[in-house]
């Protein structure tokens, strides 16, 4: 069966170019771009993409899939639903899982887990160092040759740099890059909001900024040290976006990713106490989200990323004090990026897609992110025009903790194909051409 | 004139007119509690429940006078004695209290936002007795209705509140109160308790208690709590001592007629010598009288408004 895409206007982020044309495909591959690829009569669906932008499929290489260990929160299946319904052909999931994916079993699972029940590719992290304990180095080589594509203690920071030090040599040795949350644990302990004005008036212990700041500092340092690539997750903060800015000038193998609550949210969104604002880093001053922005539009971030990370609505209907960090990402990040970057001009389309496609597979070693003839059939189709008022009710995720209910969000992905087969349409679009 | 909320949170959501509207009310309870038989029936059938979930002594005891002069029925819930200790969630605890009938729910908890949380879960009004370091905001009426009793107008007058402000709820509900009521507010404590940005709350910031107490109308101790030391935030007692202690020399820099508080329990000898406590200047004891007739105007505002 073969699939017609017609008469939309394709992004390709790697030329970086937009030109109107239909792509053809079969067999799970990009068969043809041009036009008047139509009309064979052969048995073939189309897709009429008229007024909406054909982008190559969607990669969030942060995401918490939750399985195996925290199934209640998410799995392997609603987790890339959830990717499916935000666009996303291919997603990245971090290893602290239970047991944590710090070994080959864990990898092989996901990845077995991913063929069967996923509905877009899955790409395990692994983890740098035994149950992301930061001390034993993970079994590297093994994590690489059972499919992990980068190695992370997300969600932690590998405190001792001797130990991040070894790991860099070794991942180099491996060919993996590092993805570092970079988080000084003796700053930020304790800590619930961003450190100023609303950790005073609302009482809560503050992180402040210097604790992710002087962490992508010392990676930096020695990734020009071990000649590692180091990747930095969700970067939050004016100093951290300065620092890799310094280090992309000086030519070290560093890139970073920024995350859509992280370009769209301030510390104001905390004021009621909401637990869905709790996230780790925390939602900083306006001055930092001012400061990714400018690190997006100039290029010193290379990605936007979601740090999708569901819980359970009774883990978050607590005190804020007791919610555990995260939210969900993957069903509102295209409309984010659209909101808050491409509509006031932050980013142009093709940048925008770029940075969720072409981007992270380069830094993953996907071959990936592009629409070229004979490459994967994984294709993303937004319409800039469409509207929505974000429906925790409707997400296809387990976890309902987004800060964004509510919020009207403008240019949305209506399908999203995974190797030629459509996983994903939005309500209101069906096949016709 | 009304409250405009269901609940009492805090000052930061409040405004001048609502903090006249309950001194103006505290003034007519503190008649009634000086009367020999201190009872009235405002809030008979009523059920005013304690829930708290850190231990507190002075301001369970006024809450629970407070109810008991308006005739309300009062219970008090502890968080040992509880399902709490059973690890029953904050909102299904607050649920089952609402079955149970309560009109008011008055709360004190160690996190920030725990009343908000019960306020947004239940439809009986909440008063917050402090959630962790956010604010306490019947304290801070007292101490205002205590400041403006004294002193016969809140306008201008200056306000030192000395000590750790940063764990402080006491210290963030006086600041916004005060700053309310035309207050000149002054903050003062060693640089790792001061929260960041505090000016923006129309405060000005001092290391140095003897330019925050300079010609000072009101001046606030803190309580010091012990585990901040240990905590690594100031070097010692000793040292803390020596710097912020209320002594008689300290005094003499503000205005003669200026007020000591403190809302208690008291260190003696550590944020404030003995002295000072006994002071004729001192009004803490009128601050623990004071307290009742304020919570009982609360009591009566916010069971008035639900009709």
């Amino acid at each position: 069966m073969k699939l017609i895409i017609k008469g939309g206007r394709i992004i390709d982020p790697v030329a970086r170019k937009m030109f109107f044309a239909d792509v053809l495909v079969g067999e799970g591959k990009i068969l043809a771009i041009g036009t008047d690829l139509g009309g064979e009569g052969e048995q073939c669906v189309a897709v009429d993409a008229r007024g909406k932008l054909v982008a190559p499929g969607l990669i969030d290489m942060h995401v918490h899939l939750r399985d195996p260990g925290f199934e209640a929160k998410e799995t392997i299946e609603t987790g890339t639903r959830a990717a499916a319904r935000g666009g996303f052909t291919s997603v990245a999931c971090m290893p602290n899982t239970d047991p944590v994916a710090d070994n080959k079993a864990v990898i092989t699972y996901i990845c077995a887990r991913a063929k069967e029940k996923g509905l877009v590719n899955v790409f395990p992290v692994g983890a740098i160092t035994a149950g992301c304990a930061g001390e034993q180095l993970s079994e590297m080589a093994d994590l690489k040759a059972a499919g992990a594509v980068a190695v992370s203690d997300d969600g932690r920071c590998v405190a001792n740099s001797g130990v991040l030090y070894r790991a860099m040599q070794y991942a180099r040795m491996v060919g993996l890059p590092i993805i570092e949350h970079c988080e000084d644990a003796g700053l930020s302990a304790g800590g619930l909001v961003h450190e100023g004005y609303i950790s005073t008036v609302l009482g809560l212990k503050g992180i402040p900024a210097a604790a992710e700041t002087i962490m992508v500092a010392r990676d930096i340092i020695l990734a020009e040290a071990t000649g590692c690539r180091l990747h930095v997750a969700h970067v939050s903060t004016a100093g951290s976006v300065e620092l890799i800015r310094q280090a992309k000038a000086k030519g070290l193998p560093v890139t970073a990713e920024v995350t859509p609550h992280h370009f769209s949210l301030t510390e104001e969104a905390v004021v009621n106490f909401d637990p869905n604002t709790k996230v780790n880093p925390p939602l900083r001053s306006a001055a930092d989200v001012r400061a990714v922005r400018e690190g997006l539009r100039d290029g010193t971030i290379d990605v936007i990323a979601t740090d999708h990370a569901p819980h359970t609505v009774q883990e978050k209907d607590v005190e804020y004090g007791l919610a555990p960090f995260g939210m969900v990402g993957l069903e509102t990040a295209v409309g984010l990026v659209w909101t808050k970057l491409v509509l006031p001009g932050v980013l142009d389309p093709v940048e925008a897609i770029a940075k969720m496609t072409v981007n992270p597979a380069r830094i993953l070693g996907l071959s990936k992110g592009t629409l070229a003839v004979g490459a994967d059939a994984d294709i993303t189709i937004i319409d800039p025009e469409r509207e929505e008022v974000v429906d925790p009710a409707r997400f296809a995720s387990k976890g309902r903790n987004t800060p964004f209910a509510g919020w009207r969000l403008k240019g949305l992905p209506v399908v999203t194909i995974v190797g030629g087969k459509i996983v994903f349409r939005r309500e209101g679009i069906i096949d016709g051409g | 004139m009304q409250l405009k909320g269901k609940d009492l949170l805090g000052l930061a959501e409040m405004t001048a007119e609502e903090i006249d509207l309950i001194l103006d009310t505290a003034a007519r309870m503190k008649e009634i509690i000086s009367r020999p038989i201190k009872k009235v029936p405002a809030l008979r059938g009523r059920t005013v429940v304690n829930v708290f979930y850190e231990p507190s002594t002075r301001t369970r005891v006024s809450f629970e006078l407070a109810a008991k002069y308006l005739s309300a029925d009062s219970i008090n819930i502890s968080a040992s004695a509880s399902s709490v200790a059973k690890g029953e969630s904050l909102k299904d605890t607050a649920r089952t209290i609402e079955a149970l009938g309560a009109d008011v729910v008055v709360l004190r908890h160690p996190l920030a936002g725990a009343a908000h949380l019960l306020a947004k879960t239940i439809n009986a009004a909440v008063v917050n007795a402090g959630d962790g370091a956010h604010e306490h905001p019947t304290q801070a009426l007292l101490d205002i209705f205590t400041v403006k009793e004294k002193k016969g107008i809140l306008k201008g007058v200056k306000v030192a509140i000395i000590g750790d402000i940063l764990h402080s709820r006491v210290a963030r509900s006086n600041i916004w109160g005060f700053f309310k009521m035309g207050a000149n507010v002054v903050v003062c404590g060693p640089a790792t308790v001061i929260p960041p940005e505090v000016e923006r709350l129309g405060v000005r910031v001092y290391h140095r208690i003897e330019e925050a107490v300079c010609e000072a109308d009101v001046i606030m101790m803190l309580r010091i709590q012990l585990e901040r030391q240990k905590a690594g935030l100031f070097p010692s007692l000793r040292e803390y001592s020596r710097l912020y202690c209320l002594n008689e020399e300290r005094l003499s820099l503000a205005k003669p007629d200026a007020l000591i508080m403190h809302p208690g329990p008291v260190n003696r000898g550590v944020e404030i010598s003995p002295e000072m406590v006994e002071h004729p200047r001192s009004v803490i004891n009128e601050q623990v009288t004071n307290g009742v007739a304020v919570r009982m105007a609360i009591l009566y505002l916010l069971t008035e408004r639900g009709g």
